[in-house]
């Protein structure tokens, strides 16, 4: 052994045959595979690797489980920076870069520990204390905020997208395991017998759980491991259970890689159904409060041992060992075996006899930690029978290790909403009874020995079997159940008129003179003092202090623990990264790419497209490379104003009507009527909600006497489908109609401008398009490119306009043909901008006014209520508030001045009074060519009738300030419609 | 996750469906008084335990459904098609 090393020279379950080197804070150091970023660290000697969250006090590795609370660092670099590790839970690796946190310049010299000097003023609840109710208010209070932020904290994430790629995957199976200890692998195995499909989860890189612990551990556990290997167990190691839900599925998180290997996922979402869950999930070793009890040197008795023997680690020379129960006798005795010296601390007055060459003090308890950044030594106590501590002296030691009892995890059943019960006689949390598919065993269940550990992996994973109906022999489960020389309950050491600074959770710095400080400022409740001290709120979220942190409540307050109560464990058992739970679904992944059946025929027209909802639609199609969208827009609008210009409208949502009671049914949806429309016709329609506000609009074919085609927004589609199948299948079972959504089956093409006739005639058969024959708001079959189509004569720009309707896979050489008659005439293509734009034009009501907000009146749509029937929404449409002369209804909007812009989402306001909301807003702007200056489309109090003619200042503060605008009709071109009646 | 047993598909996931609402309310004839639908529309419990809801099968069969779901525990104990059928279709 090197004198910088304290690895062991043989033992372990690391390769010692490869060396991976890695750096800490900028300095390379050396390990195995096998090792932990903690391991590695503690055989490399590094005894300062973090500091504390509010007094900066030095830490060290206190644990070798996913309770660490002193060895959380930041790992990676750049892009891939990954802040709040716990290095006992990272696997090493070759290359791994890992940095101290809350430290400047680094964790071994902090000048933040200044911090610990004045920290009588850092205690519970300062910040409340201090910086409410202070000169200068909230904005003094945020000044403030950043500076304490900044000296208190955690690590800092990645600023850049996290390259590294997730995804999500989901599986059933007859059983999870949760836990590869003695326990989990001994219900796996059971499980297995029983001929079940069994899933075992286990969130350490290694399996094997408390075997890997023992100084024999690496047999027992590749002997256990090869058992359920050959039984057909899924094993899933590096995976947590994070989470079980409601219907007990469970979500897991598997870290697949930490490097950087292309298109290989860093970790893995499952989403698991099991049919019955067994939770092996072991206990945590508490600590015990006393003073200094976080310096770099001391750790749990437990963790310790595994250093000693999964890792061959020896931490110190001189070591000084504190109990409360028989788990401090087998650390002492491994360590005495790897050399050290060992004094045994026992609060005890009985236990179990002496291991070989140690020297066990009976009745003795850790009073303080001695040393300034390291541990050089521990004062102890003599513990009297009334509880009492008194001084007796100080042994020089470089590393101490503290069991004050064990916590079972019952993490996951109080996900399931089953509150922990406390066991006075065996000094825990033991988890509560459930009545779903959940059998908890192992220590999870309060069992410390190994054996009955086993056996009640066995026996739970029998019972699973026989409660899905499979044989399985009957094994007796262990009851938890006090021993000869049970623990001790011990929270924390004190001496009488001496302050000891004793931390309770060392991830957020809180004491026992914190929790006691929150009894005395009447925060008594342990969900108060949990949120007043902090207590349990960091990464490892009370695993460590809560139950100490409760029992100091419950002596505050004189009640014993089972009235103090526990705080309510939440998913996730530990923090998972955003990007697993995103998975796949991230950029253009987000959310599913709606495409319409031209969208290749559109991009290769040179469109640039815009995303309208999910569906990705033509937003303008520049005619030179340089074309900007205002260009292209207003050249668009123009040549279909005067001419003609196509447009894809095939987003547009197209629901089949169908069955003898259609017309019925329709009449019911719309506000105006539908049952007498013509065979051969189309109408527009508005629908309101039950609440009597605008839905949705669009116009509804009648095809036949009993088959209607409805179109609907595009951003409405979805919903009104679901609508409508809501009233036939609930409201109105009695009506003979089926509905089936055609959205995707029909490809649309709108042929708009005064040449629209012209082009359709160019290329129809089958179809008489004269003005006559097919006139405003008719439908027609037809033929174009041998494609049979339906031509609607419906006009959203108010030109003379057709709408083109084509089976999807027909969709291309319809257009091919529209194309090739509009181009001679000096027609173009246009997008949704210039659709949008010449909607303005027309004063349409469109998504914008259809806010969820507007009723017909408000729309100027009043006129279309039909009163000789009833219709959805109608009752309630008639309340008196909505006929208020004081709502805000449509109007058109023109600048005062030449040339000035309007902007959408500007405040409008009276003249006289501009402030607060105002009396309406701008909804809808575009520039109209035909007039030569902006116009805008928006809502304001009182409408044309009170406004007409009159200005108002369209306030856009965040943009261009304040404009004048007048007030006007939002009829701006055409208002009769000679144009598309023409 | 809550697994919802659909008459037509199975045992589904809740994420294949969409929550529709107290399927207990009575919504009144459309040319009722606004006091009733304002009853029907606006007013409704809010049970702690047995609730009786629709659920529509979205991203399924497309069917309503009423559900009997609990409140508290997110059990659900049945899920039958809200359309009681014609009557006369045989």
């Amino acid at each position: 052994m090197s004198a910088s090393s304290s690895r062991l020279n043989a033992g372990g379950i690391i390769n010692r045959n490869e060396t991976l080197s890695f750096k800490f804070d900028g300095k390379s150091y050396a390990g195995h595979p096998g090792d932990s970023l903690a391991s590695a660290l503690l055989a490399n000697n590094v005894k300062i690797v973090g500091r504390g969250f509010k007094y900066h006090r030095p830490r060290g590795v206190m644990s070798a489980g996913q309770e660490e609370g002193g060895a959380i660092l930041t790992v990676g670099t750049g892009a891939r920076r990954e802040p709040n590790v716990k290095a006992t839970m990272q696997p090493l690796y070759g290359g791994l870069e890992s940095f101290g946190q809350n430290a400047w310049p680094s964790v071994a010299r902090d000048f933040g520990r200044v911090n610990d000097i004045g920290s009588r003023f850092l205690g519970a609840g300062f910040y409340y204390k201090t910086f409410f109710g202070i000169r200068g208010g909230t904005k003094d209070w945020m000044l403030f905020e950043k500076i304490i932020r900044k000296a208190a904290g955690m690590g800092t994430a990645s600023r850049e997208p996290d390259p590294a790629h997730y995804e999500t995957a989901h599986t059933s199976c007859d059983v999870l395991v949760v836990g590869a200890g003695p326990a989990g692998i001994a219900a796996a195995t059971q499980a297995a017998e029983a001929g079940l499909d069994v899933v075992i989860a286990e969130q350490d890189f290694t399996l094997g759980g408390d075997y890997l612990s023992q100084p024999d551990g690496a047999h027992r556990a590749v002997e256990a491991v090869a058992k359920i290997g050959s039984l057909g167990v899924s094993v899933m190691l590096r995976t947590q259970v994070f989470g079980l839900y409601d219907g007990c599925v469970a979500g897991l998180i598997e870290s697949v890689t930490d490097q950087e290997t292309g298109m290989q996922v860093r970790q893995r979402m499952w989403i698991v159904r099991p049919r019955q869950i067994i939770i092996a999930t072991g206990a945590i070793e508490r600590p015990i409060a006393f003073g200094n009890n976080d310096r770099p040197g001391i750790m749990g008795s437990a963790g310790l041992r595994t250093y000693l023997n999964r890792y061959a680690i020896k931490p110190g020379q001189e070591a000084v060992i504190a109990t409360t129960n028989d788990s401090g006798y087998a650390t002492a005795a491994d360590l005495k075996a790897s050399g050290a010296q060992v004094t045994l601390l026992d609060a005890r007055t009985h236990g179990p006899d002496a291991p070989e060459g140690v020297e066990v003090l009976r009745g003795r308890v850790p009073v303080k930690g001695e040393g300034w950044s390291e541990l050089q030594g521990l004062q102890i106590g003599k513990l009297s029978e009334s509880g009492e501590v008194s001084v007796e002296k100080s042994i020089g030691c470089d590393l101490a290790a503290v069991s004050g009892g064990w916590s079972p995890v019952v993490n996951l059943t109080s996900h399931r909403g089953v509150k922990p019960v406390w066991s006075e006689e065996m000094d825990c949390f033991l988890p509560g009874e459930t009545k779903e598919p959940i059998k908890v065993c192992g220590s999870a269940a309060g069992l410390w020995d190994e054996e009955e550990c086993r056996l009640s992996g066995a026996a739970a994973a029998a019972e699973a079997a026989r409660d899905l109906g499979v044989n399985a022999p009957v094994v007796e489960r262990p009851e938890p159940r006090r021993t000869n020389t049970p623990t001790m309950a011990l929270y924390e050491v004190t001496l009488p008129g001496k302050k000891l600074k004793s931390f309770v959770d060392p991830q957020h710095d809180v004491t026992t003179g914190d929790i006691r400080l929150a009894h005395q400022e009447g925060f008594v409740s342990v969900e108060h003092m949990k949120r007043y001290t902090t207590l349990g709120m960091a990464t490892d979220q009370g695993k460590v202090g809560n139950v100490i942190g409760i029992a100091l409540m419950a002596a505050a307050t004189g009640a014993p623990v089972s009235k103090t109560g526990t705080t309510t464990f939440r998913p996730p058992y530990s923090p998972i990264s955003i990007g697993a739970i995103a998975g796949r679904s991230v950029k253009q992944h987000f959310r599913p790419n709606r495409l319409t059946p031209l969208d290749a025929w559109n991009k290769k027209h040179n469109a640039v497209m815009t995303q309208a909802g999910l569906w990705w639609r033509p937003w303008y199609y520049p005619i030179t490379p340089t074309e900007s969208v205002d260009d292209a827009y207003e050249r668009e609008m123009k040549v279909t104003r005067e001419c003609v210009g196509l447009c894809d409208v095939s987003s547009l949502g197209k629901i089949m009507v169908q069955g003898p009671d259609a017309g019925e049914f329709l009449n019911r949806l719309y506000v105006n009527g539908f049952g007498k429309l013509a065979v051969g016709k189309a109408r527009y329609g508005v629908m309101l909600r039950d609440d009597g506000v605008v839905y949705d609009d669009g116009t509804t074919w009648r095809l036949s006497e009993n088959d209607f085609l409805m179109t609907t927004t595009t951003a409405n589609a979805a919903g009104v489908m679901a609508k409508l199948e809501e009233y036939l299948q609930t409201r109105w079972p009695e009506l003979k109609v089926s509905v089936a959504s055609v959205s995707d089956q029909w490809a649309g093409i709108a042929v708009a401008g005064p040449k629209s006739r012209d082009v359709l005639e160019a290329v129809t058969t089958e179809c008489d398009l004269s003005n006559e024959a097919f006139p405003f708001m008719g439908i027609r079959e037809g033929v174009i490119a041998d494609k049979k189509v339906y031509l609607a004569r419906i006009s959203f720009s108010g030109e003379r306009a057709y709408e083109v309707y084509v089976r999807s896979g027909d969709a291309e050489p319809v257009a091919d043909a529209l194309w090739g008659a509009t181009k001679p005439l000096g027609g173009c293509l246009y997008g949704t901008e210039a659709l949008g734009a010449m909607r303005v034009e027309k004063g349409h009501v469109a998504g914008s006014e259809l806010d969820g907000r507007t009723t017909l009146e408000d729309l100027g749509l009043g006129k279309m209520a039909s009163s000789k029937k009833a219709y959805i929404g109608k009752a309630l449409a008639a309340r008196e508030g909505l006929h208020d002369a004081d709502r805000k209804q449509l109007v058109g909007i023109i600048p005062t001045g030449d040339g000035k812009r309007l902007r959408a989402g500007a405040l409008l306001m009276a003249d006289t009074e501009q402030r607060g909301h105002g009396e309406g807003e701008i909804t809808a702007v575009t520039y109209s060519v035909e007039l030569g200056h902006w116009i805008g489309l928006g809502l304001i109090r009182g409408g044309v009738e009170r406004w007409d003619g009159k200005t108002a200042i369209s306030a856009d503060p965040v943009r261009d300030g304040n404009t004048e605008v007048r007030i006007v009709s939002p009829h701006f071109l055409d208002p009769k419609g000679e144009r598309m009646h023409g | 996750m809550i697994i919802i047993p659909c008459p037509f598909c199975g045992d589904r996931d809740h994420s294949e469906f969409s929550y529709g609402g107290d399927a207990t309310v009575k919504y009144p004839a459309l040319d009722a008084s606004a006091e009733d639908w304002y009853n029907a529309v606006y007013l409704r419990k809010n049970p702690r335990g047995a609730h009786t809801e629709y659920w529509h099968h979205v991203g399924g069969c497309r069917s309503w459904l009423v559900v009997e779901r609990d409140t508290l525990t997110h059990e659900i104990s049945s899920a039958k098609y809200a359309h009681d059928g014609y009557g006369d279709s045989a």
